[in-house]
């Protein structure tokens, strides 16, 4: 299958998929069905071989575990800050300012608070139509024991929301979605998040 | 306010995908057993994605017999009560009341499990009907397709439950794999004599053959005790494993002692009332803990032998096991289900 970038005159962006657990297959796919150029990142030395991130669903407290090993919690901090860097779910919640129930370490560079497992367990798991900025209506989107953004600073946009609270936001070089975009056939978020390194790497 | 509108339910394929979806965010992990609410916690703080309510784990059932059964609701409610991932238990085979329970105290998933006594000799849990998604064994792609067909969102190995030997769920996971390349080489008119003999639906078997992979998330257990079994699973195809007995286990038959004393022991004299909270035995509770985070890093750096070689050098001890060649055809767990 191994489409080449020919469309693109410089090699395109390599994205990285963080493969600590979790949904990171289901995000390289899409991202490929994009064109997009995927690299699976399990150790620390190969966030410096990408130029942007996904940090995918899963459980948050098996990737602090992972991140505990050989700097990787504070080089992945370090890119993040830097670099595009895209989070769903448990990602987003790795990407927060902010964690309660309960709270945990996070990331801190987007100026969101989180609450896990806000929308209850599996049986409340829901796939809603909801309102959103981008262009095309509203957005399917797919939560899973999803988390509730309760607080945005006032750097971040609301692109999406769920009963008026956000739940696609974006704050510079980041994007958060508290719903898996990756599960859902609309691949406007993707595509959202490969407009953001393009426009990243052109600046 | 009212800008939504739910669409769980109203069709198969949204709700399958909310079910296959978990099973998604579970990949890449490791599942445990626990027995206990002390257990519960020592699998969340080593990493684990998930973990299963259960009274008794497979090396147990064996050691003791009887009818096995559901666990105790109250058990399930005071795990779910300190788990922030997800608790998943176990209903007998066919006993959809068992299942209807479980859903109804908001397990995430539902595994109809071999390891208990079978309910139903002929009948299966009918999964479509349930909003909690169902893993299920298999021992081959015939049964894995019997099973999604039902409504699995997920399918495992069965192995052989309880022992610590990892032949079976080897065996099995290297039939299922096989026979799944084995159809991605088919022509279209081979396809339908292909589901007669697999005894499974043609469509199902098409969309394997098309696809190379099952339609739902393969995990893998039965007798994975170990850091280095952890990782062949995962080098085999398993896309997270489940480790029961191999982490609070002993021996065949007697559980590492991981528990804090209680007010309640305190009131019957067990310990004085300085002691409550404090460990009961911390070199038992120790090499539970080890165990448990030693097979979640050997999960994660499945192909990194270096890796694996370092956790399986901070695991304190090991079950004792069993040899599974060693047990009566008619005492094997895998053979319950069709």
């Amino acid at each position: 299958m191994g489409a080449g970038p020919d469309k693109l005159e410089t090699p395109s962006p390599l994205i990285g998929v963080l493969a600590l657990q979790g949904a990171f297959e289901a995000h390289a796919t899409r991202l490929r069905e994009l064109d997009a150029r995927t690299l699976l990142v399990r150790t620390p030395s190969q966030l410096s071989d990408i130029d942007a991130l996904v940090i995918p669903g899963g459980e948050s407290t098996t990737f602090l575990k992972h991140l505990d090993r050989g700097g990787f919690f504070d080089l992945l901090k370090t890119f993040v800050e830097q670099k595009p860097t895209f989070g769903t779910c448990a990602g987003a919640i790795l990407l927060a300012a902010n964690v309660v129930h309960p709270h945990q370490q996070s990331l801190a560079a987007l100026d969101i608070t989180i609450e896990r497992n806000f929308y209850g367990r599996q049986n409340d798991s829901r796939i809603l139509q909801t309102p959103t900025t981008l262009p095309g209506g509203p957005l399917e989107t797919v939560y899973i024991r999803a988390p509730r953004i309760t607080l945005t600073g006032p750097g971040v946009e609301t692109l999406a929301t769920r009963d008026g609270d956000a739940t696609l936001v974006r704050q510079g070089h980041l994007l958060a979605a508290t719903f898996h975009p990756e599960l859902s056939p609309d691949t406007r978020v993707h595509k959202l998040f490969l407009q953001m390194v393009r426009d990243a790497s052109t600046t | 306010m009212a800008d939504i509108t739910s669409t769980n339910g109203s069709s198969n394929g949204s709700s399958l995908r909310l079910k296959t979806g978990l099973a998604e965010m579970l990949k890449g992990g490791v599942i445990m057993d626990v027995m206990s609410v002390e257990q519960a916690r020592i699998a969340e703080e080593a990493g684990a994605v998930a973990v299963m309510a259960l009274e008794r784990v497979p090396a147990m059932i064996r050691a003791t017999g009887g009818v096995a059964r559901m666990c105790n609701p109250k058990l399930i409610k005071d795990i779910i009560a300190v788990s922030s991932i997800p608790v998943m238990a176990k209903a007998r085979i066919g006993h959809f009341v068992e299942a209807q329970v479980l859903e109804s105290l908001g397990v995430d998933f539902i595994d109809e499990s071999e390891v208990l006594t079978p309910a139903d000799e002929k009948y299966h849990i009918d999964k479509h009907r349930f909003t909690t998604p169902f893993v299920c064994g298999a021992k081959n792609l015939g049964e894995a397709l019997r099973r999604v067909a039902e409504g699995a969102a997920m399918i495992r190995t069965k192995g052989e439950p309880g022992t610590g030997d990892v032949v079976h769920a080897v065996q099995h996971m290297r039939t299922i794999t096989s026979e799944i390349k084995a159809l991605t080489v088919l022509g279209e008119e081979e396809l339908y004599t292909a589901a007669k003999n697999l005894q499974a639906p043609y469509e199902l078997v098409r969309m394997v053959a098309k696809a190379g992979k099952l339609p739902v998330p393969n995990f893998s257990a039965g007798g994975i005790a170990t850091p280095a079994d952890a990782a062949l699973m995962m080098q085999l195809g398993a896309e997270t494993v489940f480790v029961g007995s191999g982490i609070f286990m002993k021996d065949g038959a007697q559980p590492l002692d991981v528990e804090v004393w209680t007010k309640m022991d305190a009131n019957i004299g067990l310990c004085t009332t300085g002691d409550i909270g404090q460990h009961r035995n911390p070199e038992e509770r120790a090499e539970g803990v080890s165990r448990a985070k030693a097979i979640v890093l050997a999960t994660l750096h499945y192909s990194d032998p270096k890796i694996i070689a370092e956790a399986s050098e901070g695991m304190l001890g090991s079950m004792k096991g069993l040899a599974a060649a060693a047990i009566e055809e008619s005492q094997r767990m895998q053979t319950r289900g069709w």
